[in-house]
């Protein structure tokens, strides 16, 4: 007489309270043409056109850059726009930043993980290098998690190779 | 807040009942397939509905008779004779079989059960017979339990007659743990799950308030490895599948830290560090949060996977270029490139039984899922698509299951499982998407 033993399985559902927000995987309309010269008067706190505002770094700065097939290496327009978010930052030093790096998809989860680690590190580096205190810059990598494009062709995967720096304290934030 | 589930599974005591046992239990009758890698005729075989032995059984008798003829005719080894073309009907489980009415509809298998419900009390006997010896293959068996863990019972039934017929261990008895999936491929939501290797009886382990990655069974099925983004950055955890108690592994501030998986003792993860730009691999005493790094290189090193007997990992490295797989001592130290065809290749998992590697392949812009031997030989690719990933192994080493994602906008994520022949590949029926498989082993 063979005895199997008992088991007995209790699965449940966790609550996790956690919140994310959509925009800060970069949902922001990446079209937006930056206003180099906001008008003097009526500036809104934290509007675009307020130059210490979050908006303003999004889109008159520009938050990322964006990288080539399998390659982590900065080109010379990220290099540039890694330039105003350094002097930006120097500027603002009451802001912290969490720089994302993605992939497309075309790649194993995994690898994806790494890839896009090591493109938020190539921009963390720049921006190092270029006086920002390292103690302000994180990085954390989101793979193929989070495209902002969904279609499977290089156009969207163009915009989804990037690393995205994303603000967090400052005074309007 | 939390929301609990109680699936109660069986309880089972088996008992080798009936006369003649240990006689039946040596014979080796002419009804086998051998498992190779050449095309096979599925073998023809019956399963009349069960017995009902008590007046509640009726409806039990038939599901389990239509889950083990589903866990059968699955694997693609096995086809079922409908109940149209039977000649003779079994009426009782112990009156002798009518070989010639069998044999005439050319069953060579025939499976017979009978079914007792007493209140909550489940009790199923079943029989093999040899239709073209005349004789029985095995002798019967019974298992007991509770009527909730049923299906259990049926994948059972299912295990033996797979595993009397093929001399191969069955895999039916068991589950999967995934990550399950909703909406588009921009805002997807993701929670674990957990279901029977089939896709009934899913469980939700974690809400989807955050991104969750690659869970994996600890190799007694307890456990739960898996990634989890709820503090921001990612960061592994492992979760108690019984009390879902869960707690997040020692990690330093500043790095990332994922695709973890148990080593066969259980006491012991492997999985990889990124930081500073560099990811590589470590491995991690899961009691004294103690780790030792493994690879020290600039490359992309990460998915590693245990061998069977613990003593080396393979994993995968882009240290010459391109993704490729190596192998190293579970210790560390030097390891050796086992791939060496066309393309790029991933997420290897040795096999259980350690005499292949599953992984995923891309070349020219396309994905599959394949295996090689651990020296790299006899490389075979099973799927090909816009993007298979991550394969994980049946508790017998026959059978994959991965995940297939479809491109484009509306792109979703679906299980599959394949023969590793490359035969018989399919989806599973899942709820919603899913992606990540984790096969257990084969339940207690």
């Amino acid at each position: 007489m063979k005895r199997i033993t008992t088991s007995t399985i209790l699965i449940a559902t966790l609550a996790v309270s956690a919140c994310t927000n959509p925009g800060r995987f970069g949902g922001e309309d990446g079209t937006y043409v930056g206003s180099a010269a906001p008008v003097n008067t009526g500036i809104v706190p934290g509007s675009a056109n307020d130059p210490a505002s979050t908006a303003y770094f999004q889109q008159a700065i520009g938050d990322r850059v964006l990288f080539e097939v399998d390659q982590s290496n900065l080109t010379a327009t990220g290099r540039t726009t890694l330039d105003g978010q350094a002097t930006w930052l120097l500027t603002n030093s009451d802001y912290q930043a969490v720089i994302e790096g993605h992939a497309d998809e075309q790649g194993t989860r995994e690898y994806n993980l790494a890839l896009g680690e090591r493109r938020a590190n190539a921009a963390r580096e720049y921006l190092v290098s270029k006086g920002v205190p390292a103690s302000r810059l994180r990085v954390v990598s989101y793979g193929k998690e989070r495209p902002i494009e969904v279609c499977s062709n290089e156009a969207c995967y163009a915009n989804n190779r990037r690393a995205v720096t994303v603000l967090a304290g400052g005074l309007t934030s | 807040m939390s929301v609990r589930f109680t699936l109660k599974c069986l309880a089972a005591a088996v008992a080798i009942f009936g006369f003649q046992a240990a006689a039946a239990m040596a014979q080796q009758g002419p009804l086998r397939i051998e498992i190779t890698e050449g095309v096979i005729e599925p073998l023809p075989f019956a399963v009349p509905s069960f017995q009902p032995e008590s007046a509640e059984a009726g409806q039990m008798a038939n599901d389990l008779a239509r889950v083990v003829s589903d866990d059968l005719t699955g694997t693609g080894l096995f086809r079922e004779i409908p109940a149209s073309a039977f000649i003779s009907t079994v009426s009782d489980f112990n009156a002798p079989v009518q070989y010639a009415d069998w044999k005439a509809i050319n069953a060579q298998a025939l499976v017979t059960g009978a079914v007792n419900v007493q209140g909550n009390n489940l009790t199923v006997k079943f029989r093999l017979y040899d239709v073209f010896s005349g004789a029985e293959l095995g002798s019967g068996l019974q298992f007991s339990g509770t009527t909730d863990g049923w299906r259990r019972m049926a994948h059972k039934v299912a295990d033996a007659v797979y595993s009397r017929i093929t001399g191969e261990g069955g895999y039916f008895d068991s589950r999967v743990v995934y990550v399950s999936e909703t909406g588009p491929k921009d805002a997807r939501k993701k929670r674990l799950a957990v279901m029977d290797y089939d896709g009934a009886n899913v469980q939700y382990l974690t809400d989807s308030g955050s991104i969750v990655l690659a869970p994996r069974f600890s190799p007694t099925g307890d456990r739960v490895l898996y990634t989890s983004y709820e503090t921001g950055f990612p960061r592994i955890y492992v979760l108690d599948v019984g009390s879902v108690q869960r707690r997040v592994l020692e990690s330093a501030d500043g790095t990332m830290s994922f695709a973890p998986r148990f080593s066969p003792s259980g006491q012991t993860v492997v999985f990889s560090i990124s930081q500073g730009g560099n990811t590589d691999i470590y491995s991690m005493d899961i009691a004294s949060g103690q780790s030792v790094r493994l690879t020290n290189t600039p490359a992309i090193e990460t998915a590693p996977s245990y061998s069977p007997d613990g003593g080396r990992v393979v994993f995968e490295s882009d240290r010459s270029g391109t993704q490729q797989l190596y192998i190293m001592p579970a210790t560390g130290g030097e390891a050796t490139r086992i791939s060496f065809g066309e393309g790029r290749y991933g997420t290897p998992v040795w096999s259980p039984r350690g005499d292949l590697i599953a992984f995923t392949k891309q070349n020219k812009g396309r994905f599959h899922i394949g295996v090689m031997r651990t020296d790299g030989s006899e490389e075979r690719l099973l799927t090909a698509s816009f993007l298979d990933e991550g394969p994980t192994w049946a508790p017998n080493g026959r059978v994959l299951m991965f995940a297939r994602e479809t491109q484009g906008a509306s792109g979703s994520s679906t299980l599959y499982s394949v023969d590793v022949s490359g035969r018989n590949l399919r989806p599973v029926r899942t709820p919603e998407g899913g992606s990540d498989p984790s096969w257990s082993p084969l339940q207690k």
